[in-house]
């Protein structure tokens, strides 16, 4: 469990996350992406859908 | 940061660049997994590259190009290839698939069908373009996916109104690329192709009240059955833009038959996997395993 920095709320990394996945927050929907750290996963803000991503 | 030093590449690792991780890029994360390989998700936002270090860690792999940016996906592409390494779809299909009039070209140049086009460089010579290709046409930015900017331009003063707004953008919005408006079912074909075979399709249905058929805006698949038909025009088409994974957009124009109108060189495949049950990240893995060792 991580808690969202924006609203506190508990965000659940699945057993099989890897790093540079993107976790939702439950509560306030903010997105951030998991980046690999000691114990486990840390998370930063993900990235906002850029004008050229697609495909 | 990911640095380079000097390593070797053995033939049982793969590398997938990435930039974000969707279903797609975990899949195929998965998918090397399963079959024991190494493989490394490298994220494109570490590389710092020296581009004249031709023994970098990256110079002899077969790297799976798997980035969403646009920008990021060709510019990675090339300096990638530029020290060595052998990317997976290359630059050059990378240019040619991602721009709409490049694509437009060498699809006609090599007699594969796809809808009349126009190019224009101003907005009087869009409008010019515009009465010779005739209402409706649907207008397209020469860069650009799940259907941003795309419209359907009914009539003079509609397409009066884009283009004047497009005036105002960023200039690559000023290259005018149209195509004829094609009549069709209200649904579109995406076919994946992995090497020579067409391992997979889906008709992609147009969201309620969109005409546009793209899944990012709200529209549903079914499976479509891969016929000689739809294998031929999509091998051609992946020939004609240097392709080795992509997937190929397809329109059932009412009038000439299978129509290609896009070749994705990072095609996302997670809605054809789940309609047609197909293992397309195996299929690409393997396929990129086989690249690496021949």
């Amino acid at each position: 469990m991580i808690k969202c920095p924006e609203c506190d709320a508990e965000i659940k990394v699945p057993s099989d996350s890897i790093e540079g996945e993107i976790v939702t927050c439950p509560d306030c929907g903010a997105s951030y992406e998991l980046v690999k750290s000691s114990d486990g996963f840390n998370i930063k803000p993900a990235q906002v859908v850029g004008e050229d991503w697609g495909q | 940061m990911s640095r380079e030093g000097v390593q070797s590449s053995p033939s049982n690792s793969l590398t997938i660049l990435y930039d974000s991780i969707r279903w797609e890029e975990k899949a195929l994360y998965e998918a090397a997994k399963r079959r024991g390989l190494a493989v490394e998700n490298l994220d494109c936002k570490n590389l710092a590259l020296d581009l004249n270090n031709k023994n970098s860690i990256y110079s002899d792999r077969v790297i799976l190009q798997r980035c969403v940016s646009y920008f990021k996906n060709v510019h990675s592409t090339a300096a990638l290839e530029g020290i060595g390494a052998r990317v997976i779809n290359s630059l050059q299909a990378a240019i040619m698939c991602g721009n709409k009039l490049y694509s437009h070209i060498l699809l006609d140049k090599a007699g594969v069908r796809t809808p009349k086009a126009f190019a224009a460089f101003s907005e009087d010579g869009a409008m010019a373009a515009l009465d010779e290709i005739g209402y409706p046409a649907v207008i397209k930015p020469t860069v650009g996916s799940w259907g941003r900017l795309i419209a359907l331009l009914r009539d003079k003063e509609t397409a009066r109104a884009v283009i004047e707004d497009r005036e105002h953008m960023f200039p690559i919005y000023q290259i005018y690329y149209f195509e004829q408006f094609v009549e069709r079912p209200p649904r579109d074909i995406r076919a994946i192709v992995v090497g020579d075979s067409v391992v997979a399709a889906i008709y992609r249905y147009s969201g309620q009240g969109e005409w546009k058929t793209n899944m990012a805006l709200g529209g549903h698949a079914e499976a479509c059955p891969v016929t000689k038909e739809l294998e031929d025009i999509c091998l051609s088409a992946t020939r004609a833009l240097g392709g080795q994974i992509v997937g190929v957009d397809l329109m059932e124009s009412k009038e000439n038959g299978l129509m290609v109108h896009e070749v994705n060189n990072t095609t996302e495949f997670k809605n054809t996997v789940r309609v047609t049950g197909v293992d397309i990240p195996s299929l690409m893995v393997d396929y990129t395993l086989a690249k690496k060792r021949g």
